[in-house]
């Protein structure tokens, strides 16, 4: 039998939609309300973000929320009725969501 | 408590009919009648060309299902007192072509119920009576029993917002039975079924919206067995990419 290729979307989209739940408030919460907008907390959070490993967390992170996103927003395209249009939507969408991450890679990079 | 209650139902006789229509009628309200009870006063007394299905008015037979105010409901369980003042909707099944009233054609439900094989496949032949019962335990038994529960009423596939305009989409109820005989451990069926449950019309088109588990009167998870098939056939799916997969 020839298999879908879902399950390939399909877990990403799954570990994506996890991560983004978890991870995704707890990050908005710290960095942008818990630590004090000033210099000490700035030099502080650029340390944590220069280790390497954290860095590549958060390339992980950003690449599976972009998963996520694109398989959504695909269904939900596809959903309201352009079945006709389901490759051309999903190109779109997971270039989109690969454009996203290499963005990510390149900020995390600089 | 008012005297009476008004029902507009959905009429629609095609050879009479040139599109459908809702009928009013008034029935005597009762506190302990159901809809199903005020189908069948006007049936035997106001109009007896009203036509629906039901048999058991028990909640088990699955028969009597229908969109009672939009939503999908066994009519044998939906009692007119909870619909007061009215006025109470009831029509077809939604996402069914229309037999006649109430009655949809079911053919592309059973055409489906029997793609997935739903009975204990045995791959091991020469068993007779003689080698005796399979046994399970009570563990075998609780993960798979709730999808067992299934009626197959249909409920599920008129609330799923993908069958209203996926026509080819397995559906909740067949993919929960289907579930029902992988998780089986008297079963070895599985490999006869994934080809139609692992498909893209399969569990695949489902977006777990969860209406499917919310309307069951029975309590079968159907969105939840989806999930569940949805983890099998991606541990499939990855093990056919080693190469010294068995899949």
């Amino acid at each position: 039998m020839r298999y879908s290729n879902e399950p390939l979307f399909w877990s990403l989209f799954s570990a994506g939609g996890m991560l983004a739940a978890l991870l995704l408030p707890v990050l908005i919460v710290l960095t942008g309300f818990v630590l004090p907008a000033d210099e000490i907390a700035f030099s502080h959070l650029q340390d944590i973000f220069s280790n390497a490993l954290i860095r590549l967390v958060l390339f992980a992170l950003a690449f599976l929320v972009f998963m996520h996103w694109a398989n959504r927003f695909r269904h939900t395209l596809v959903d309201m009725g352009l079945k006709s249009l389901h490759t051309p939507i999903s190109v779109l969408s997971y270039v989109v969501a690969i454009a996203g991450t290499a963005w990510a890679a390149l900020v995390l990079l600089g | 408590m008012p005297d009476t209650i008004t029902l507009e139902l959905f009429r629609y006789h095609p050879d009479r009919d040139e599109r459908p229509r809702f009928q009013a009628y008034e029935v005597p309200f009762r506190e302990d009648w159901v809809v199903l009870d005020a189908l069948n006063y006007l049936k035997d007394r106001v109009d007896g060309s009203l036509t629906y299905r039901w048999s058991c008015r028990m909640g088990v037979c699955g028969s009597c299902g229908m969109m009672v105010n939009g939503y999908p409901k066994l009519t044998c369980a939906a009692f007119l007192r909870d619909y007061l003042p009215g006025p109470i909707r009831v029509e077809p099944l939604s996402g069914f072509p229309v037999e006649r009233d109430m009655v949809v054609v079911l053919d592309d439900f059973m055409q489906k119920l029997s793609s997935v094989k739903p009975w204990i496949i045995r791959e091991t032949a020469a068993e007779t009576m003689a080698s005796g019962e399979y046994r399970q335990t009570p563990a075998q038994l609780a993960a798979f029993k709730q999808y067992s529960m299934c009626i197959n009423c249909m409920l599920c596939y008129a609330a799923c917002p993908v069958y209203q305009h996926e026509e080819q989409f397995v559906g909740p109820a067949v993919l929960a039975l289907a579930q029902r005989y992988n998780l089986d451990s008297r079963d070895q069926g599985n490999s006869q079924r994934y080809p139609v449950v692992w498909a893209d019309d399969g569990i695949w088109d489902c977006t777990f919206v969860g209406e499917c588990s919310a309307v069951c009167p029975k309590h079968v998870d159907p969105a939840g067995a989806i999930q569940q098939a949805k983890i099998q056939s991606t541990v499939g799916f990855m093990r056919s990419l080693l190469p010294f997969g068995n899949r």
